[in-house]
C-alpha cells in the first residue's frame, strides 16, 4: 500500500482520499478539506521533497519544520516518508527529532518504510549517551509495525538493566507500547515488569507501576516484595508517578489487609499499643478488641500524608481517596483541608473535586461541615460549579446550619441563571424533607414562589411542592387550594400535571375545586401535552368515584377525548380507565376494587441525591466522575475478612514474623532523630520507613542525572548488604545521600537503637500507668485528625497531680443561651413556625436530636483545628458510677481536653468502665438521656467485659456552655443505672492561640458588661509565674499568651459550643495579692471560672 | 493515559492535534464541540465527557480549549493538572498561551509536547527541565545573579512566585517572620516538608526561572480587613424602563498605601439596553453584548472619591430585573502583604557567590464581590 502512495503522485489526491479511507486515520477530513486545493498542496510536497533531498542542512530544517506543521494541523504528509526517512541517521539533533516526530506518526501506515530506520534506532541503543539511549528506545516502541516486535522485545529487556534509570523508565514505557502493539508479549513482559519493580530509583517506580496497571493489574503477587519499598519511595517519586503509584497501593491495600472499620472506637488504641510498647505490653493490653491495624497498612497511611501538601492536584486527590477507602473513620477528615484548597485551583479541578466531595458529604457530612462557606455558589462560577455546590450544601444541611443555608438559597433562587434557581427550589425541597423542623417553613417560602414572576421558577415550585405535600399531606388543603388558583397561569406541563395530580390524590379536601378543575381541563384537553393530559384522566377518575353525581358527565367526555387520543398512551389508559371504573358486564371483579386501586395512600418519594450511588466507584477515578463504568475500570475488592499472609512482603526473610513486627516499630525509633520531623510527628512517624523521608533532601538536590544514577548503584548494593535491617526501614535512599559513609553510618544507627529503645519503652510504661493510659493514647491519636499543632502528649502524662477541683459548680442557668437557631425566614416569610415544642424540661436545646445524633454517628469533625490542645493535661477523675450501686460495673470519667472528634461543639469525656463483679457484664451502652435533647454522642456499646477487665471509651456532650449536669443511663444488658456528668466550667473551655496584641485587641471588645473582675488573695507558693500558670491550667482548659510583662499573666480560650471568647487576665500586685479579669461574653460562665480560679490560686 | 491533544479555539475551530499513540480522528471532537454549543458560555462545558468510544477530558485556557482524548480509566484530575501544565508551559515559553502565539510556534509546541508525555504519560513536566531540551523562541538568558520573590495575596490566600537565576546548586533557606499564620500550604516539589513541619521554614534547592514556591492560606481567624468600602445604590423603578446607579468607592485600612489598578465590573441583568454614566475619575465601558459594565478607576485617591453614577435603561416592556448585579472589584496595593505575612530572611548555602536578594508584596483582590 505504501508503495502505491509513492507512485501516485500524478493521480493525486483522490487516492490519497481512498487511502485515509482504508486507514482509518484523522485524515479522511483534512484530506477532504485539501481535495479542492489539490494541485497547490501537492506542488507544496513536491517542494518539500526537493528540500529535504537537498545538501544543506537548514534547508532540510526547514523542510521538516514545514512538515510537522502540517501534521499538527492534521494534514497528510504520508506521501513524503521516503524523503524523510532517509533524514533519520542525520548528525543535527534538532534535525532528528522533527524526523523522529514524522515517524512516529507515519510509521504504522508506512511499514515497509519504516523498518528502514530500524537500524538506525539499533544503533543508537548502543550509544554511550543515555538520553540517546533513551531516545532511541522512545522512538522505536512507538513505531507501530508488527514486524518489529522481536527488535522491541529485545531493547526493552536491554534497557531494562541499563545503568541509567532513565533508561530503564524508558523501558517502563515501551513495555506499554509493545503489549498494545501484541498482545501475546504479555508473559515475558511482565517478567521484565517483575524485574523493573524491584528498581530502586524513583525514577523508574511511577512509570513501572504504570506498566503494570496496564499490563497485569491482577497480578497483585508482584507488588507484595516491592510493597514497602514504594511505600518508602513514594515521596520522591515525581508527582505523576505518586498518583499511579498510588491509586494501586489503595488497590493493593483493600485485597491485602482487614477493615479498620469495624470497631472503629476502640482500634486506635490498640493500634497505638501495639506501635508504642512491648510485644508483653500488647498482649496484656489487648483485653478490649482484637484488630490491629497491619503495620504495612500503617505504613502507606503515614507515607502518603504529606502528599496532602502537594502542589499536584492530582495527588493531593490520590491521597484523598486512598484516605477514604483505607483509613480508620476518625483519621479521613484529615484529607478535608487538602480539599477544600483545591477548590480554589482551576475551574476543571474544582468540578473533579466538589463531585468528590458531593459524594464523600452523603456519607461524612462532619468532614465538610466546617467548610460549608467554602461551597457557597458565586455568580461567577460555572452552571456545573453552581449545581454541584448546591447538591453539597444541601447534603450537608442539618438542624444546626439549616437556617443559614436557607438564607443563603433564598439568594439563589434570585439568581438570573434560571436553570440553577430551578436546581435550588430541588435543593429546598430535599433539605424540607431530610429536616423535619423546617418543612413547614421551606413549603410556605415555596408557595410564595409560586407568585414568582419566572415560570421555570413557578413551575419547578410546584414539582416540589407536590413531593412535599405527599409527604404529609394532612392540613395543606390551603395550598392545594391556592394552587388551584394558579392554575391558569401555569403553562409549564410538568407543572400543570402536578397540580393535577395532587387535585385528585386529595379531591376529599378539596371537594369544591376540584370539579371546577376538572371542568376547565375538559375544555382544553386537546391542547394539552401528553403528561398533562395523562393526569387529567387520573383526576376524572378519581373525582368519578369519590363525586359522581357532580362529575359524572364531566368524566364521560374526558374518557371520549382521551379515547381518540393520537398518543397510544393515552388511549390506553383510556381505555383501562373506563374499564376500571365504569360498571359493566366485561369488567367483572376487578370494578369493586377501583376505588382501593385508584385511591390507594401511595409512599411518599424520597428526595435524595443524585451522588446517592456514586460511592460504588473509587474516588477520583473517571468512572466517578462520569457515574458509569469505564473501559479499564478496576474495581476495589472489598476488604477480606481475614487478611492473607502478611509475611509475603518480607524481603528476606530471616526471623519470623511475630517477632518482627514489634521490632518493627522498634527499629524506626531512633530514625527519628535524624529526620526533620517535629516532635508531634514523632508519634505517627515511628514504624515508618523514615529512609525515604531522609532521602526527599537528597534526591532532590541531586537531580542530575549522572549522580543519580550512581547513588542508585550504591544504594541498592547497600541495602542488598544490610537487607534485614535497612529493607524494613528502607534506608537506601538515605544511604545513597552520603555513598562513602553508609557503612559508618550503618554502625552508628545499629548502636543507637539500644538506648532510644528503652528510652522509648520507658515513656510508654509511664504512660500505661497513668490510669490505663487513656490520655496519652488517645491523644496521639487525635493527633493525626487533628491538625499538627499538636502538643507532646507524653509530656502530659508525666505532669503533675491536678490542683483541686469543686465539682458542684453549682446548679445554674439552663438558659444560659437559647440559640439564636431559629431565625429561618425563608423568602421573608411572616408565618415562620417555630419548631414543635420539645419536651418541656429542655430549654436549653433544641428538640431536633432524634436526626441530628444520626449525623453524628458518622460524623467526624476536624473542625476543632483552630484550637489548640492544652498543654496541661489535667487527670482528675471523677467517679460516674460506683461499683457498688453499679452491681460490679464501676465508671469513672474525666476530661482528656482534646477537642471533641464527633463534633466541634462537644467536650471530649474518657469514661473507664471496669468490671468488679465476678460475671463479665454484656452490651454495656447508653440509654435515655435528660435533659431530652441533650447531644451526646455515645461510645460504640462495649460487647463484653470479662471481670475484671476495664475499658476506657469516650464519648462527646455538648454542654452548651452551662454547667448543667449531662443526666444519661449507663445500661447493661440486665441493669440500668441513671450517672450524671458536671462539667467544671473550665471544661467547657478550648484554648486558643493567641499573640499578645490580639489578645489586648480582643480584650478591649469585651468590655463593661463583659468584664468580671476581683482581687484575690493568693497562697505565698503560688506567686510565681509558673506556679500560677500551672494552677490556672489546672481549673480551665486555656492556652497560656506569651507575654513579655513579669507582672502580667494572660490566658485565652473559647468555649467548646459557641466559640466565644474567654480571657483570663492575671495582674500580680504586691502581698500576694493579684487583680483577676475574665473577659468574656458569657457573664454567667465568667463569674463562675472567677470563683474557682480565686480558690485554686488561694489554695495550693 | 493520554491518547490525543486537540487544541481547539474558541470559536471551535481544531488548530493543532497530537497523537501518542494510535491516531484518533478528529471527528471524535464532535461531541465536545456539541457539548460547547449546548453549554453556550464556555466555562460551562463539563470538563469530563463521555463518547461512544472515548472519554474527553478538557480545560478552557486563554479562550482556547485543550481537549484531551483518553480510551481508558485514568484519574480525572491527573489529565486536567497535565493539560493546565501544558497551558504553563505554553505561557512560560511564548509569554502568553494564546491562538496565535501556539501558532507561530507549531514547531516548538510539537517538540515540547512530545517531551511533555510519552506513550500518554507524563515525562518531563518541569519548566526548567524542558527548557534544557529545548530552547524557548527568544533566548533570554540573563547571567546575573538575581532573586526576587513576589508574594501575591489574593484575599487570605497567597502564594510566593520565586524567581531565581542562581548558578550552581544553591540550596535557599526562606524563613518568615510569622510562619504561624499559614494555615493550610502546597509546596514546589523542591521544597523540603520535613523542615517545614518542623521549623516552619522554607528549605530548597531551587529550579532555575520562574515557579511557583508555595501557595497558602491564612486562617480565617486572622481574617484580613477589606482595604476598599463601596458604597452603591442600585435601583430599577418598578413602572417605566429606567434604573439609576450610584457607586463610590473609599480607602479604609489601607495602611498608608495606595490603592492601584482598581477597576470594578458590573454584570448588568439582560434587560438593559444602556447606560448612561458619568464617571468622577477614570473611564467606564459598557459591552451591549454581555452586558456588562466596566469601570477602570486607576488609583484610589482619598481625597476625592472615585463616583460613578448615572441612568440606565432597560428594554420596554420587560419586567424590573428581580435582582441587582453584583458588583466585582480587582485592585492592587504594592507593598503590602494584607495578611501580615512578612519574609523574615533568605539564605543561601552551598555556593560562594553573593546573590541579590529582593522581595516584593502584593496586594491583589480575588473575588471581591459585593451583592446588592
Amino acid at each position: 500500500m505504501s508503495t502505491t502512495a509513492l507512485y501516485n503522485d500524478q493521480q493525486g489526491g483522490a487516492e490519497a482520499a481512498v487511502e485515509a479511507g482504508q486507514e482509518s486515520t484523522a485524515t479522511s477530513s483534512s484530506s477532504g478539506a485539501a481535495f479542492g486545493l489539490f494541485s497547490t498542496d501537492f506542488k507544496k510536497n513536491e517542494d518539500l521533497k526537493e528540500m529535504l533531498e537537498s545538501n544543506k542542512e537548514s534547508l532540510k530544517l526547514e523542510a521538516m519544520k514545514r512538515i510537522v506543521q502540517l501534521i499538527s494541523k492534521g494534514k497528510n504528509a504520508s506521501d513524503l516518508f521516503p524523503a524523510v526517512v532517509k533524514n533519520v541517521a542525520s548528525k543535527n539533533i534538532e534535525l532528528k527529532k522533527l524526523v523522529y516526530v514524522y515517524l512516529v506518526r507515519y510509521a504504522e501506515e508506512q511499514q515497509d518504510l519504516a523498518l528502514l530506520s530500524i537500524s538506525t534506532f539499533q544503533r543508537a541503543l548502543k550509544d554511550p549517551n543515555q538520553f540517546i539511549r533513551a531516545s532511541a528506545l522512545r522512538v522505536l516502541s512507538s513505531i507501530r509495525v508488527p514486524i518489529i516486535v522481536p527488535i522491541m522485545m529485545l531493547a526493552i529487556k536491554e534497557a531494562a538493566s541499563d545503568l541509567s534509570p532513565y533508561v530503564r523508565k524508558t523501558s517502563a514505557h515501551a513495555i506499554q507500547k509493545l503489549y498494545s502493539l501484541d498482545a501475546d508479549q504479555k508473559e515475558q513482559l511482565i517478567e521484565v515488569i517483575e524485574k523493573l519493580l524491584k528498581d530502586k530509583s524513583t525514577l523508574v517506580a511511577g512509570s513501572v507501576v504504570m506498566a503494570f496497571e496496564e499490563v497485569c493489574p491482577d497480578r497483585i503477587d508482584l507488588i507484595h516484595r516491592n510493597y514497602r519499598k514504594l511505600c518508602n519511595l513514594l515521596v520522591d517519586v515525581e508527582e505523576w508517578g505518586q498518583v499511579v503509584i498510588i491509586n494501586m497501593l489503595t488497590r493493593y491495600a483493600r485485597t491485602q489487609f482487614t477493615s479498620p472499620w469495624k470497631e472503629d472506637g476502640i482500634f486506635d488504641e490498640n493500634e497505638k499499643a501495639f506501635y508504642d510498647s512491648d510485644s508483653e505490653e500488647k498482649q496484656g493490653q489487648r483485653e478490649a478488641k482484637p484488630y490491629i491495624m497491619d503495620p504495612d497498612h500503617r505504613l502507606l497511611l503515614r507515607n502518603t500524608k504529606p502528599l496532602l501538601q502537594s502542589r499536584n492536584t492530582a495527588v493531593v486527590m490520590a491521597v484523598a481517596q486512598l484516605y477514604w477507602h483505607l483509613a480508620p473513620k476518625h483519621e479521613v477528615s484529615i484529607v478535608t483541608k487538602s480539599l477544600v484548597r483545591l477548590l480554589r485551583s482551576h475551574r476543571e479541578v474544582q468540578y473533579v473535586v466538589l463531585q468528590n466531595i458531593a459524594t464523600m458529604s452523603i456519607q461524612r457530612k462532619g468532614m465538610f461541615e466546617p467548610y460549608m462557606k467554602s461551597f457557597y455558589v458565586r455568580s461567577t462560577d460555572a452552571t456545573h460549579i453552581k449545581t454541584l455546590k448546591l447538591e453539597i450544601l444541601t447534603n450537608l444541611a442539618n438542624e444546626a446550619n439549616i437556617s443559614t443555608i436557607l438564607r443563603e438559597f433564598q439568594t439563589y433562587v434570585k439568581s438570573q441563571d434560571k436553570a440553577f434557581a430551578a436546581a435550588t427550589i430541588q435543593a429546598i425541597g430535599r433539605c424540607a424533607t431530610n429536616i423535619s423542623e423546617v418543612t413547614d417553613t421551606c413549603l410556605n417560602g415555596l408557595v410564595l414562589l409560586l407568585s414568582n414572576r419566572d415560570e421555570t421558577v413557578v413551575a419547578e415550585s410546584v414539582v416540589v411542592i407536590k413531593k412535599l405535600l405527599q409527604t404529609q399531606p394532612t392540613q395543606h388543603s390551603d395550598i392545594i387550594k391556592h394552587m388551584a388558583k394558579l392554575f391558569d397561569n401555569i403553562t409549564v406541563p410538568m407543572a400543570r400535571a402536578s397540580i393535577l395530580w395532587l387535585m385528585g390524590e386529595y379531591c376529599e379536601r378539596v371537594p369544591k375545586i376540584a370539579p371546577d378543575v376538572l371542568r376547565k381541563m375538559a375544555k382544553t384537553f386537546t391542547a394539552e401535552e401528553d403528561i398533562v393530559k395523562l393526569q387529567t384522566v387520573n383526576l376524572a377518575a378519581k373525582l368519578y368515584l369519590t363525586n359522581s353525581k357532580q362529575t359524572k358527565l364531566l368524566t364521560q367526555y374526558i374518557l371520549n377525548l382521551g379515547k381518540y387520543d393520537q398518543n397510544y398512551d393515552i388511549r390506553d389508559r383510556t381505555r383501562f380507565i373506563r374499564q376500571l371504573i365504569v360498571p359493566s358486564e366485561k369488567s367483572g371483579a376487578l370494578n369493586k376494587y377501583a376505588r382501593r386501586i385508584l385511591l390507594a395512600s401511595k409512599p411518599a418519594p424520597v428526595l435524595e441525591s443524585a451522588f446517592k450511588d456514586r460511592d460504588r466507584f473509587q474516588l477520583g477515578t473517571l468512572s466517578h466522575s462520569l457515574n458509569i463504568k469505564t473501559t479499564g475500570y478496576q474495581e476495589l475488592s472489598d476488604w477480606p475478612a481475614v487478611a492473607p499472609d502478611p509475611s509475603v512482603r518480607n524481603v528476606e526473610v530471616i526471623e519470623p514474623v511475630q517477632e518482627w513486627a514489634p521490632s518493627l516499630g522498634k527499629a524506626k525509633k531512633p530514625k527519628s532523630d535524624d529526620k526533620f520531623y517535629s516532635d508531634d510527628e514523632e508519634k505517627d512517624e515511628e514504624g515508618s520507613g523514615s529512609g525515604s523521608e531522609d532521602s526527599s533532601s537528597s534526591s532532590s538536590s541531586g537531580s542530575s542525572e549522572e549522580s543519580g544514577s550512581e547513588s542508585e548503584e550504591e544504594s541498592s548494593r547497600d541495602l542488598e548488604k544490610t537487607s534485614s535491617d535497612s529493607e524494613k526501614s528502607s534506608s537506601g535512599s538515605e544511604a545513597s545521600s552520603s555513598e562513602s559513609e553508609s557503612q559508618q553510618k550503618e554502625k552508628k544507627r545499629a548502636k543507637k537503637v539500644t538506648p532510644r529503645k528503652s528510652k522509648q519503652t520507658a515513656a510508654d510504661s509511664g504512660s500505661d500507668e497513668n490510669g490505663n493510659g487513656p490520655l496519652g493514647k488517645t491523644s496521639s491519636s487525635s493527633a493525626e485528625s487533628s491538625s499538627s499543632e499538636e502538643s507532646d502528649s507524653s509530656e502530659d502524662s508525666d505532669s503533675d497531680s491536678p490542683a483541686p477541683q469543686k465539682k458542684t459548680v453549682g446548679k445554674t442557668k439552663p438558659k444560659v443561651e437559647v440559640k439564636s437557631k431559629k431565625e429561618v425566614s425563608l423568602l421573608d416569610l411572616d408565618d415562620f413556625s417555630p419548631a414543635p415544642p420539645s419536651a418541656p424540661k429542655s430549654s436549653v436545646f433544641s428538640s431536633s436530636l432524634l436526626s441530628d445524633l444520626e449525623g453524628l454517628s458518622l460524623s467526624n469533625v476536624s473542625s476543632a483545628m483552630q484550637v489548640t490542645t492544652s498543654s496541661f493535661g489535667p487527670v482528675k477523675t471523677y467517679e460516674l458510677l460506683h461499683h457498688m450501686t453499679g452491681k460490679g460495673l464501676s465508671a469513672k470519667y474525666h476530661f482528656p481536653r482534646q477537642p471533641c472528634l464527633y463534633q466541634p461543639s462537644m467536650v471530649a469525656v474518657q469514661v473507664i468502665l471496669t468490671n468488679s463483679s465476678d460475671h463479665s457484664l454484656e452490651e454495656i451502652h447508653i440509654g435515655d438521656r435528660s435533659p431530652a435533647s441533650l447531644n451526646v454522642h455515645c461510645f460504640n456499646t462495649v460487647e463484653r467485659l470479662e471481670p475484671g477487665a476495664s475499658v476506657s471509651v469516650s464519648m462527646g456532650i455538648d454542654f452548651s456552655d452551662s454547667t448543667q449536669a449531662a443526666n444519661f443511663q449507663l445500661c447493661t444488658k440486665e441493669d440500668q443505672f441513671s450517672v450524671s456528668i458536671q462539667p467544671a466550667v473550665g471544661e467547657l473551655v478550648m484554648p486558643s492561640t493567641m499573640k499578645e496584641p490580639d489578645f489586648c485587641s480582643e480584650q478591649r471588645k469585651l468590655m463593661g458588661m463583659n468584664e468580671t473582675s476581683a482581687t484575690i488573695a493568693m497562697a505565698t507558693a503560688n506567686t510565681s509565674k509558673q506556679n500560677i500558670s500551672k494552677q490556672v491550667l489546672s481549673v480551665a482548659n486555656v492556652g497560656v499568651v506569651s507575654s513579655d510583662q513579669n507582672n502580667l499573666q494572660r490566658f485565652a480560650g473559647r468555649t467548646v459550643s459557641s466559640g466565644a471568647l474567654v480571657l483570663v487576665t492575671l495582674e500580680l500586685r504586691e502581698s500576694s495579692t493579684a487583680l483577676l479579669t475574665i473577659n468574656t461574653e458569657k457573664t454567667v460562665m465568667a463569674s463562675m471560672l472567677l470563683r474557682d480560679l480565686k480558690q485554686a490560686l488561694y489554695q495550693a | 493515559m493520554i491518547n490525543s491533544l486537540f487544541l481547539i479555539s474558541h470559536s471551535g475551530d481544531i488548530f493543532l492535534e497530537k497523537h501518542w499513540k494510535s491516531v484518533i480522528s478528529r471527528s471524535v471532537c464532535d461531541y465536545f464541540l456539541e457539548a460547547k454549543e449546548k453549554a453556550g458560555d464556555p466555562e460551562n462545558v463539563a470538563p469530563v465527557l463521555q463518547t461512544p468510544h472515548h472519554y474527553l477530558i478538557s480545560i478552557y485556557r486563554g479562550k482556547l480549549f485543550f481537549l484531551s482524548v483518553t480510551q481508558t480509566e485514568v484519574p480525572p484530575l491527573f489529565v486536567i493538572e497535565f493539560l493546565h501544565r501544558v497551558a504553563d508551559t505554553f505561557q512560560d515559553y511564548f509569554g502568553d498561551c494564546s491562538e496565535v502565539l501556539i501558532k507561530e510556534n507549531t514547531v516548538t509546541v510539537y517538540e515540547l509536547l512530545e517531551e511533555m508525555l510519552d506513550n500518554g504519560f507524563p515525562l518531563a513536566t518541569e519548566s526548567n527541565v524542558l527548557k534544557e531540551m529545548i530552547r524557548p523562541p527568544t533566548i533570554l538568558r540573563s547571567v546575573v545573579n538575581t532573586l526576587t520573590g513576589t508574594t501575591v495575596f489574593a484575599e487570605i490566600q497567597g502564594v510566593i512566585e520565586a524567581c531565581v537565576k542562581l548558578t550552581g546548586m544553591p540550596d535557599l533557606t526562606l524563613s518568615f517572620m510569622n510562619p504561624r499564620l499559614l494555615d493550610d500550604v502546597s509546596f514546589h516539589p523542591c521544597v523540603r516538608f520535613k523542615r517545614w513541619e518542623s521549623e516552619h521554614v522554607l528549605s530548597f534547592i531551587p529550579p532555575d526561572g520562574n515557579f511557583r514556591l508555595m501557595s497558602y492560606h491564612v486562617s480565617s481567624q486572622n481574617l484580613v480587613a477589606i482595604p476598599v468600602y463601596v458604597k452603591q445604590n442600585i435601583s430599577f423603578l418598578e413602572t417605566g424602563s429606567c434604573g439609576r446607579l450610584d457607586i463610590t468607592i473609599g480607602p479604609k485600612q489601607t495602611m498608608g498605601k495606595t490603592v492601584e489598578s482598581l477597576m470594578v465590573t458590573i454584570p448588568m441583568p439582560k434587560s438593559v439596553l444602556s447606560v448612561n454614566l458619568t464617571a468622577t475619575q477614570g473611564t467606564y465601558t459598557f459591552d451591549l453584548t454581555t452586558k456588562v459594565v466596566l469601570w477602570d478607576v486607576g488609583k484610589l485617591n482619598p481625597q476625592k472619591l472615585p463616583n460613578l453614577r448615572g441612568s440606565i435603561s432597560i428594554q420596554t416592556g420587560a419586567p424590573k430585573p428581580e435582582e441587582n448585579p453584583s458588583i466585582n472589584i480587582d485592585m492592587k496595593l504594592q507593598q503590602l502583604a494584607i495578611s501580615g505575612l512578612k519574609v523574615s530572611r533568605l539564605d543561601m548555602y552551598g555556593e560562594k557567590y553573593k546573590p541579590f536578594k529582593g522581595v516584593k508584596y502584593v496586594t491583589k483582590a480575588g473575588k471581591f464581590q459585593v451583592r446588592t
